[in-house]
């Protein structure tokens, strides 16, 4: 019985990630109507940039929470201004062109970024050991084991969601974001500047991203060029079927998505290697039952 | 249409050898030329002449030529491959690439009938083809099955495997539809790395082709000269692209195409008008999972090993990449771009290592400058109209 807490923490943080994922994917759809694929990738850039940065302050000789600090805005800044660099050269230009194209653009955004990771980061091609910043150590309630660096990063985690949410339905930039969403045309008539809030959009789902890529980096103490995609692969998933532009159902994606493969995990262990084989029929399964996902968006066709 | 209308329409033919000439030669000196410095003004050259054509009506009078005779294009196309093989007669790794070229630029034309005619996603088509080459693979193990019924045993199980998607393919749409075949491409690579029975991660090893009694891995001798064996698949894999590029031209000049189109363009008003959007979208799925498994399963013959690796997800996206490079739907175009995307990062060592930040580079540019790929596709004309 003691691994039942154990699974539960695991897919929670696990949740929590593909969560914050999933909703910068679902913030880029709400409001521009394109899948930024490179997502996931900008997380790993995220991480690496986290990764550099508390090498640096361990050089200049900060102490352990300093380092945290400074590992945390670095990688935060560094994927706003990646974010809104992408949105702002390549996204905007090809705003009008299929969906197809855009998909593709994004997709091979993320390869260029991660194949960059690979080759020019010192000894790329390698795992890279993300250094331990949180307390250690942990408690123990019955039977399970739990990490404090693990309870701390949830609930850092949920945080974050509820700090974007609040962002999105109750402060300026959020009612300026969502009248873009809404409607474009009219939202610039109202004098909102379209030519701005877009990159500040993308900045905050990216944000999100170099959130996310710390707490992996955190809670695994490892990271690779080749994370992202994977997450991005899951992070989209789960957007899609909590239905795109919806961020509770991102947030209801990817809780569920880590529920589907702690349980597999947990319910067969020999079957481990096929968690993602499992989570991903299912999820098939489950788009083929509602098209447009879970939450599905309202809304009727114009002919 | 009368005949008066279509000798009225009659251009010049000499630009159409000039084009497969320039093709020909330019193929070989690309596979030929080891030198990187010599490389390099080859492909200067390939590009300007192109541009050129390009520029000043070249490209639109071989259109028109190779449109008003089609017979002498096939002949010259024929004449000019035999040409290319026999000078590259015994450059074994130069005909596997070629072999490999025409693999990918196979695999593509399915996908452009899958999304450049029916407008359907598919971001698997290496798992398709994948599958072709698992089955050709598990069916070699067994034995006793001739390799042609092999090889279309590989495209029937991809078309089977496909099936299994077509009912949320067709119920989904544009981003809810890419996300089927993407987790599934992702799928089927997680789940080979997994399994022992296929082999896991260090795959299976399988052996060459043996069609109608003739070895595909012996030298071919004829009038006292020595072919290299891979001359063999070189001729295999060029008839069946043939064979594949006749189809899908047929299939776009005739009603079908039509169907394809409105289906594409608007669902609404192809039901309207009574067709069966699912029979047609089920159809193009068909047809191009069936190629990408029948060529998957002749790569895996040629190479006689495969492994999850060469089926991965980013290969799918690089056949993506060569549809939209050589001009969503336009089946001429695919052959160039699978030319770019396969042989150059081979040739030219100095991208090697750099392979898929090139072609990362490489699609973003052509999609931020030229959207409709390197030979758009031209709007539909129907003859009459057209001659008018």
């Amino acid at each position: 019985m003691g691994m039942i807490g154990q699974h539960l923490l695991n897919g929670l943080m696990q949740g929590t990630i593909y969560g914050l994922v999933a909703m910068g994917f679902t913030i880029f759809f709400g409001v521009m109507n394109v899948i930024k694929f490179s997502h996931g990738d900008v997380l790993t850039l995220g991480a690496f940039g986290g990764l550099v940065a508390v090498w640096a302050a361990n050089a200049l000789g900060l102490s352990v929470p300093l380092q945290f600090i400074v590992a945390l805005c670095v990688a935060m800044a560094l994927t706003a201004v990646v974010g809104a660099g992408i949105s702002h050269f390549l996204i905007m230009p090809l705003r009008n062109a299929p969906p197809l194209n855009m998909l593709l653009m994004t997709m091979m955004v993320g390869t260029a970024i991660r194949e960059a990771i690979r080759l020019f980061f010192p000894n790329g091609t390698n795992p890279q050991r993300f250094p331990e910043l949180l307390p250690a150590g942990g408690f123990n309630i019955g039977p399970s084991f739990f990490r404090t660096d693990a309870i701390i990063l949830i609930i850092a985690g949920a945080a974050s969601i509820g700090a974007v949410y609040w962002i999105i339905n109750h402060s300026k930039f959020g009612l300026a974001m969502r009248a873009v969403a809404e409607d474009t045309e009219t939202a610039r008539v109202m004098g909102i500047n379209f030519g701005r809030i877009i990159p500040l959009t993308f900045a905050l789902g990216s944000i999100t991203a170099g959130f996310a890529g710390m707490i992996y980096a955190l809670y695994y103490s490892e990271i690779n060029y080749s994370m992202g995609l994977l997450l991005a692969v899951i992070g989209f998933t789960a957007a899609i079927v909590g239905g795109l532009g919806n961020i509770w159902g991102a947030i209801i994606g990817g809780y569920l998505f880590a529920g589907l493969q702690t349980f597999v995990v947990a319910a067969m262990p020999s079957m481990s290697d096929y968690k993602n084989v499992f989570a991903f029929v299912l999820i098939i399964v489950l788009i083929t039952w509602r098209p447009t996902g879970l939450l599905a968006e309202r809304g009727s066709e114009r002919v | 249409m009368t005949p008066s209308s279509r000798t009225l329409a009659r251009g010049p033919v000499w630009p159409l050898f000039v084009a497969v000439a320039f093709a020909a030669v330019a193929l070989t000196a690309l596979v030929l030329i080891e030198n990187q410095k010599l490389l390099g003004a080859a492909l200067a050259i390939t590009a300007a002449f192109c541009f050129c054509a390009a520029r000043f009506g070249g490209v639109a009078a071989t259109e028109v030529a190779a449109s008003e005779n089609p017979w002498l294009l096939r002949g010259l196309i024929t004449v000019a491959s035999l040409a290319v093989i026999f000078v590259l007669r015994d450059d074994n790794f130069g005909l596997l690439m070629l072999a490999t070229v025409l693999i990918y630029a196979t695999i593509c034309l399915g996908l452009t009938v899958q999304m450049g005619y029916a407008g359907l996603t598919n971001f698997a088509a290496a798992a398709f083809a994948g599958t072709g080459g698992y089955t050709a693979a598990m069916l070699g193990q067994q034995g006793g099955l001739p390799d042609a019924l092999v090889l279309v045993c590989g495209g029937l199980v991809a078309v089977f495997i496909g099936s299994l998607l077509i009912l949320p393919v067709l119920r989904t749409r544009g981003h809810y539809g890419a996300l089927t075949t993407m987790a599934f491409g992702v799928m089927f690579n997680v789940f080979l790395d997994a399994n022992d029975f296929f082999g896991g991660p260090q795959g299976l090893k399988l052996p060459g082709i043996n069609l109608f009694g003739w070895d595909f891995t012996n030298d071919i001798h004829i009038f006292g000269l020595v072919l290299s064996s891979y001359v063999n698949y070189v001729i295999l894999t060029g008839i069946l692209t043939a064979l594949a590029m006749i189809f899908v031209g047929l299939l776009d000049r005739s009603w079908v195409g039509v169907w394809f189109d409105v289906v594409r363009l608007d669902e609404t008003a192809a039901s309207v008008f009574g067709l069966k959007i699912a029979y047609w979208k089920v159809l193009a799925f068909t047809i191009g999972n069936f190629l990408a498994g029948l060529m998957g399963a002749v790569y895996a013959k040629m190479t006689g090993f495969i492994a999850p690796a060469n089926f991965t997800f980013g290969d799918s996206l690089v056949m993506v990449s060569i549809v939209i490079l050589g001009g969503i739907g336009n089946r001429w175009g695919v052959l160039p771009a699978a030319l770019i995307v396969v042989l150059l990062p081979e040739k030219l060592q100095f991208i090697q290592e750099y392979r898929l930040i090139f072609y990362a580079v490489l699609v973003i540019a052509i999609l931020t400058m030229r959207p409709d790929g390197l030979v758009a596709r031209r709007v539909r004309k129907l003859r009459a109209e057209a001659s008018a």
